[in-house]
């Protein structure tokens, strides 16, 4: 990979990180509410189906993780294993793509 | 290598009562070596270096291990003293023994050419490549560039510009020894002073030479080399500002 190619995919970690960091602590909040309160999965289920407000953060938040976890496991793969090249690229430009879809999946499944 | 213990003559044809000894185990040999022990007498106010010097001219002359000024301004000193880089001129044996002990090995992230003497050359390689030479437009006719002390630009320089290239940063760095096409902390260091040097023509080369998986971006921010500096250099905060220069050259041609 060219260097271009190498500091967007570092940029891309860093601001795939911001969303994180919010995304991650409004949904730590969510789920202590909902075992706090006692919701049952029905509760739940009638919050978010045809809510797009939880569709449109739950879809970023798995933007976020497709982005941020592949290249971060592009950099674990090169330091602690020595794996580096092309293949390693395709292959966590995979990883990423199943984890978008993967994701994306679970929130269509609670919004429709 | 099975460990061999030397002591000293005076210890064998019996020295006073009192006489404290160091327990002290040297690397010996090349990559493939191992520690030899030796006892060496424990005197006030004594350095590492002492200690190493000890050693060749009373136990063993064939230990190599490298020094110069013994006063902290060459940094051709550095070894790993009790498994951390350190200036073996400026330590002094009773900030790092362990009880009566200490370890003393090479550089790590460097080839041993032998016991306590690395190969430098990778390490000033990765000057060079990280684009460390000063490169100007002026000729002689011109005026001097006028750089004002208190300048935004001159006060970074200032900051990084002390680094005497002793390795202590480069064999602390964690990620180099993941990855040893990493440049390292100094010659990261040794770029951001001239990215801040204000009639360096360069920096456009310099920039696209830093950046990437072996430059800047590959910093963890794990802080060793800012910590073990023993200029206090901060080359975490050099690699950072690298990170915003090359952020910003992006819109450019980089």
């Amino acid at each position: 990979m060219k260097t271009r190619g190498q500091i967007l995919l570092w940029l891309a970690q860093r601001y795939s990180a911001m969303v994180l960091a919010v995304c991650v602590v409004a949904h730590l909040i969510t789920i202590i509410y909902a075992v706090r309160t006692g919701l049952s999965a029905e509760q739940i289920l009638g919050r978010t189906r045809g809510n797009f407000a939880w569709l449109v953060f739950y879809a970023t938040f798995v933007a976020a993780v497709a982005v941020h976890a592949p290249i971060g496991m592009r950099t674990i793969l090169s330091e602690t294993l020595r794996l580096r090249g092309a293949h390693v690229d395709i292959a966590v430009l995979l990883l990423g793509v199943v984890l978008a879809l993967w994701g994306w999946r679970a929130v269509f499944a609670v919004f429709q | 290598m099975a460990e061999q213990v030397t002591v000293p003559a005076s210890h064998t044809t019996g020295s006073p009562a009192k006489a404290r000894s160091l327990n002290v185990r040297v690397w010996r040999g090349g990559e493939a070596g191992g520690f030899h022990v030796f006892e060496v007498p424990r005197l006030e106010s004594q350095t590492v270096l002492d200690v190493v010097t000890y050693i060749q001219r009373n136990l063993d002359p064939t230990l190599a291990y490298r020094y110069a000024c013994r006063v902290g301004m060459c940094g051709s000193c550095a070894m790993n003293v009790n498994g951390k880089a350190r200036w073996t001129c400026r330590t002094h044996v009773a900030e790092v023994e362990r009880g009566d002990a200490v370890e003393i090995a090479p550089l790590s992230n460097l080839p041993v050419i032998k016991d306590l003497v690395t190969d430098m050359a990778p390490f000033f390689d990765k000057w060079a490549r990280a684009k460390g030479q000063f490169k100007g437009a002026s000729q002689r006719s011109d005026e001097f560039a006028r750089v004002m002390p208190d300048s935004p630009q001159r006060m970074r320089a200032d900051a990084a510009i002390e680094c005497i290239g002793c390795g202590v940063c480069y064999s602390s760095c964690d990620v180099v020894s993941w990855n040893p096409d990493y440049l390292g902390p100094a010659a990261l260091n040794r770029a951001w002073t001239l990215v801040n040097d204000a009639r360096d023509v360069s920096n456009s080369e310099r920039l696209k030479a830093v950046a990437g998986d072996a430059g800047c971006h590959a910093c963890h921010t794990h802080t060793s080399c800012s910590e073990r500096c023993p200029k206090h250099i901060s080359p975490t905060a050099g690699i950072a500002g690298l990170k915003r220069a090359v952020a910003a050259a992006l819109k450019g041609d980089l």
